[in-house]
C-alpha cells in the first residue's frame, strides 16, 4: 500500500469517528430528551441541557481533538506542512 | 502595514494590538457611564457609542487597505487560527442571532434549542470534512473549487448562482437589522439609518476587502460578545449572588416550571394554550425538529461567506485549529442565549402575567414595557402597549376579560427579549448602549462577510475567470470595488422598503447552500469517482427541488396542492392538519393564497427545512450520473490526492502581476 493509501485511511477512519459523535449528539440523545427531563441536575432538565449546553461543549471539544488528531496523522505520514 | 515586513510585524503584535483595543473599549463605557451619572441625555450617548464604534471599524478598514490581489481576497493568507475563528465568529454571528435568538429561545422553549445545536454542531462538518480541503487547493472562493474540481465554467456558474441566492437575501437581512437597532435605540429614520449601515459597511469592505474585514471582525466580534454578555451577567449577579448565568438558569427554569402551574390554577393561562418551556417537540414536531437541526448543520457547512475565512489562514493546520477557535467563539454566545430566554421569561411570567389593570399605571418595574410597546415590540389584548391607559382601553374591549393580564393576551417581539433585558436589570442606558453597539457590530459584521463573498464571486468569478481572464491586477481590482459598491447599494435600497419576508428568507439561505453546494463540495473531495456530468446534475437537482419546495408552498401553495401532492401541515401535539385545504380551495382563491402559505408541505416538513429533500436528491443525483459517466480522468485524479495532502504549497496560484 502506498503512503498515500495509508495517509488517506487514517483520515477516512478519523472522519468516521468524528461524524459518529456528531451524530450522536446532534441526533442521536435529543431522541430521548424527554426521558433524560425527568433527571434534573442544578434545576436543569437533562434533556434540555444537552440541548442548551451539554451537546454544544462536546462540539467544541470534538473539532479541538479532531485538529490534534489530524495532525498527528499527516506527521506520522510524513505529509505534515512544515511548522 | 503596507509592505511585506511591516505585516509580519503586525501579526506578531496581534496580541498588544486588540489587548489595547479592548482596553480602549471598556475605558470607553465606563467614561459613557460617569457621564450619564452627571446627565449626558440618553441620546446622545447612543449617538457616541453608534458612532465611536462605527469610526474605529472606518479607521481599521481604512488602515488595511490594499492593491494586491491575494491581500483582497484571501487577506494575504497571513491571519493565525485563533484570530480567524473571532473574525469567523463575528462573520458567523448575525443581527438575528445577536437580537433575535434569545426571542426565539423565550417563544419555543425546548425546541427552538433546534437553532442552537443547528447552528453550532455545523462546525465538525466544516472541519471534517471542508475547510482543510479548500484551504489547500488554494481557492479565492466556493466556485473557484468547483470549476477546478468539476472542471469548467458550468460548474462554476451554477456555484455562483446558489451563492447569490443564499446570499443576497442574507445581506439584506443585515442592512435591515442595522436600521432596525439604529432606529430603536437611538431615535434615527430607519431610511437613514439603513444608509449609515451601508456607509459603515463599505468604509469596512471596499479599501480593504478581505484583508480589512478581518481585522474590524475581530474587533467587531470583542463589541459583540461584551454586549451580550454583560447585561445578563449583571442579571445573574443581582438575582442569585453569582455572575455566571448559564450556572444560575437552572433555578430559574424551575422557577418557570412552578409559575407555569400556578398560572393554570389561577387561570391566567389555560393548561391547552401553555407550553412548558423545557417540554421537548410541543411547537415543532420532532421530525421537523431533527430536519431543522440537519438543515441548519449542512448549510452551515456550505455556505460561502463561512467557508471564504478558511481560505486566509497560513496553512492547512491553522485552518482546522481555526475551525475549532471559531465554534469556541460563537459557543460563548449560544450558550448564554437560553440564559436570556429563561430569565427574561421568569420576569415576564411574575411580573405581567397576573398584573391587574387598575393599578397598571402604579406598579413598578413595568417601565420597559410601555417604552418598547411604544415601538411595536410588546403588545397586550391586541395593541401596542404604548401606556397603562391604552392597555387599560384595549383589554377594556375584550369579551369577559378577567380585569388581569393573562397569558393569552400578552405578545412579544422576539427582538424584544434582548433589547429589554438591560431595563428588566434595571440598569442604567449605557448598557442599553452597549448592546446597541454588539447589535450593529453583530450586523455590520455579518454583512461585511456576505458582500465580500457576492462580489468576490462576480469580480473573481465572472468577470476575471469567465469573461475577461487576461485583465491586468489593477483592473480587477477596480472592477471588484466597483461591484462590491452596486451590490452594497442593491442591498440597502432592497432594505430601505422593510421587507417583511426577509427574516423567513434568511433561514432558507441554510437549506438553499445545504441543497445546492454541499454534495459538490463533499463528494468532490471524499469520493474520486464524481464526474463533472454528475456534478452539475446533482448541483441542478439538490437545488432546485430546495428551491421549488421553498417557493411552492411558500408562495404558491395552491399549486402545490393541486399540482404537487402538498398536503397540510400537521399540529405537533394532536396530530391534526393546521388548515383545511379542501375549504380553503373551495373557498375565494385570493384567501386560499394566504390561509394556506406555509402552512402546506411533503410529508408534514416546513418550508425552512426544505433542503431534507434537495440534499438526498442531489447526492443521489450526483452519484448516479457519476457512476453513468467516464470515471475522471487520471491528472483529476491526482488532483484530488493532492488536495487531501496538505504538504506542499496551495495548488491555486496567482499568476505574477
Amino acid at each position: 500500500m502506498s503512503n498515500d493509501e495509508v495517509y488517506w485511511g487514517k483520515t477516512k477512519r478519523l472522519m468516521i469517528i468524528c461524524l459518529v459523535i456528531w451524530a450522536v449528539f446532534g441526533f442521536g440523545i435529543h431522541l430521548f430528551a424527554r426521558s433524560l427531563n425527568q433527571i434534573v441536575i442544578l434545576g436543569f432538565p437533562l434533556g434540555f441541557y444537552m440541548a442548551a449546553q451539554g451537546s454544544l461543549i462536546v462540539f467544541v471539544a470534538l473539532i479541538f481533538w479532531f485538529a490534534r488528531r489530524q495532525d498527528a496523522i499527516d506527521r506520522e505520514c510524513g505529509v505534515a506542512e512544515a511548522d | 502595514m503596507a509592505t511585506q515586513s511591516g505585516a509580519s510585524d503586525f501579526t506578531s503584535n496581534l496580541g498588544k494590538i486588540y489587548g489595547i483595543y479592548t482596553g480602549g473599549f471598556f475605558v470607553f463605557v465606563v467614561l459613557l457611564a460617569i457621564l450619564e451619572q452627571i446627565g449626558l441625555p440618553d441620546r446622545i450617548i447612543g449617538y457616541l457609542f453608534v458612532f465611536f464604534t462605527l469610526a474605529v471599524y472606518a479607521i481599521i478598514g481604512i488602515v488595511s487597505r490594499t492593491m494586491q490581489v491575494s491581500e483582497y481576497y484571501v487577506a494575504g493568507r497571513r491571519v493565525p487560527a485563533f484570530y480567524n475563528g473571532m473574525a469567523t465568529g463575528a462573520d458567523w454571528m448575525s443581527a438575528a442571532s445577536f437580537i433575535g435568538m434569545a426571542g426565539t429561545l423565550y417563544a419555543l422553549g425546548y425546541d427552538g434549542l433546534g437553532y442552537v445545536l443547528g447552528w453550532t454542531g455545523g462546525y465538525v462538518l466544516v472541519a471534517v470534512l471542508v475547510a482543510p480541503y479548500l484551504r489547500k487547493f488554494g481557492a479565492y472562493t466556493v466556485p473557484d473549487f468547483l470549476s477546478a474540481r468539476y472542471g469548467g465554467n458550468l460548474a462554476r456558474l451554477l456555484g455562483v448562482i446558489v451563492l447569490l441566492s443564499c446570499s443576497f437575501t442574507y445581506v439584506v437581512a443585515q442592512i435591515v437589522g442595522t436600521g432596525l437597532i439604529a432606529s430603536r435605540f437611538i431615535g434615527m429614520d430607519f431610511q437613514v439609518a439603513v444608509y449609515v449601515g451601508l456607509a459603515g459597511i463599505l468604509v469596512c469592505s471596499m479599501l480593504g476587502g478581505m484583508r480589512a474585514v478581518t481585522w474590524t471582525q475581530v474587533a467587531q466580534y470583542i463589541v459583540l460578545i461584551v454586549a451580550y454578555l454583560l447585561p445578563v451577567v449583571i442579571l445573574s449577579a443581582q438575582k442569585f449572588g453569582l455572575p455566571i448565568p448559564e450556572l444560575t438558569y437552572g433555578q430559574v427554569l424551575e422557577q418557570i416550571a412552578a409559575r407555569e402551574q400556578e398560572m393554570v390554577q389561577l387561570g391566567l393561562a389555560t393548561a391547552a394554550a401553555l407550553k412548558p418551556h423545557v417540554e421537548p417537540f410541543i411547537n415543532l414536531s420532532a421530525v421537523n425538529y431533527f430536519a431543522l437541526i440537519f438543515c441548519l448543520m449542512v448549510g452551515t457547512a456550505s455556505l460561502p461567506h463561512v467557508l471564504m475565512r478558511y481560505f486566509t489562514t497560513p496553512n492547512v493546520r491553522e485552518a482546522r485549529k481555526s475551525v475549532a477557535w471559531s465554534l469556541l467563539f460563537i459557543f460563548i454566545l449560544y450558550f448564554t442565549a437560553p440564559a436570556y430566554a429563561a430569565f427574561a421569561k421568569l420576569e415576564v411570567y411574575t411580573t405581567v402575567i397576573g398584573q391587574p389593570l387598575a393599578g397598571l399605571s402604579a406598579s413598578e418595574g413595568l417601565d420597559w414595557v410601555f417604552k418598547w410597546g411604544a415601538i411595536g415590540l410588546v403588545k397586550i389584548c391586541g395593541v401596542d402597549a404604548a401606556s397603562a391607559q391604552a392597555v387599560i382601553d384595549a383589554c377594556g374591549k375584550v369579551a369577559d376579560h378577567p380585569g388581569l393580564i393573562t397569558l393569552a393576551d400578552l405578545r412579544l417581539d422576539n427582538d424584544a427579549i434582548v433589547i429589554a433585558t438591560p431595563e428588566i436589570a434595571g440598569l442604567p442606558y449605557v448598557v442599553s448602549g452597549l448592546v446597541a453597539a454588539g447589535g450593529l457590530a453583530a450586523a455590520l459584521s455579518t454583512a461585511d462577510g456576505l458582500l465580500l463573498a457576492i462580489a468576490n464571486a462576480l469580480s473573481h468569478d465572472i468577470y476575471y475567470k469567465m469573461l475577461d481572464p487576461n485583465a491586468p491586477t489593477s483592473r480587477r481590482l477596480i472592477v471588484a470595488r466597483i461591484l462590491l459598491v452596486l451590490v452594497a447599494v442593491a442591498g440597502a435600497y432592497t432594505a430601505s422598503f422593510r421587507p417583511a419576508d426577509i427574516v423567513a428568507m434568511v433561514a432558507w439561505a441554510f437549506s438553499l447552500a445545504a441543497g445546492g453546494l454541499f454534495p459538490a463540495l463533499v463528494l468532490g473531495i471524499w469520493w474520486k469517482r464524481t464526474t463533472s456530468a454528475g456534478a452539475v446534475c446533482g448541483i441542478a437537482a439538490g437545488f432546485g427541488i430546495t428551491l421549488l419546495y421553498l417557493v411552492v408552498s411558500r408562495y404558491y401553495p395552491v399549486f402545490g396542492v393541486e399540482w404537487l401532492g402538498m398536503t397540510s401541515l400537521l399540529n405537533p401535539v394532536t396530530g391534526a392538519p393546521v388548515v383545511d385545504v379542501a375549504a380553503a380551495l373551495a373557498g375565494d382563491p385570493a384567501t386560499a393564497y394566504t390561509t394556506l402559505a406555509s402552512k402546506v408541505g411533503w410529508f408534514n416538513i416546513n418550508n425552512i427545512s426544505s433542503a431534507i429533500f434537495g440534499l438526498p436528491l442531489g447526492a443521489i443525483v450526483m452519484i448516479v450520473v457519476s457512476l453513468l459517466t467516464p470515471a475522471p480522468s487520471r491528472e483529476m485524479q491526482d488532483f484530488i490526492d493532492e488536495v487531501r495532502r496538505p504538504r506542499g504549497e496551495a495548488m491555486m496560484k496567482e499568476k505574477a502581476a
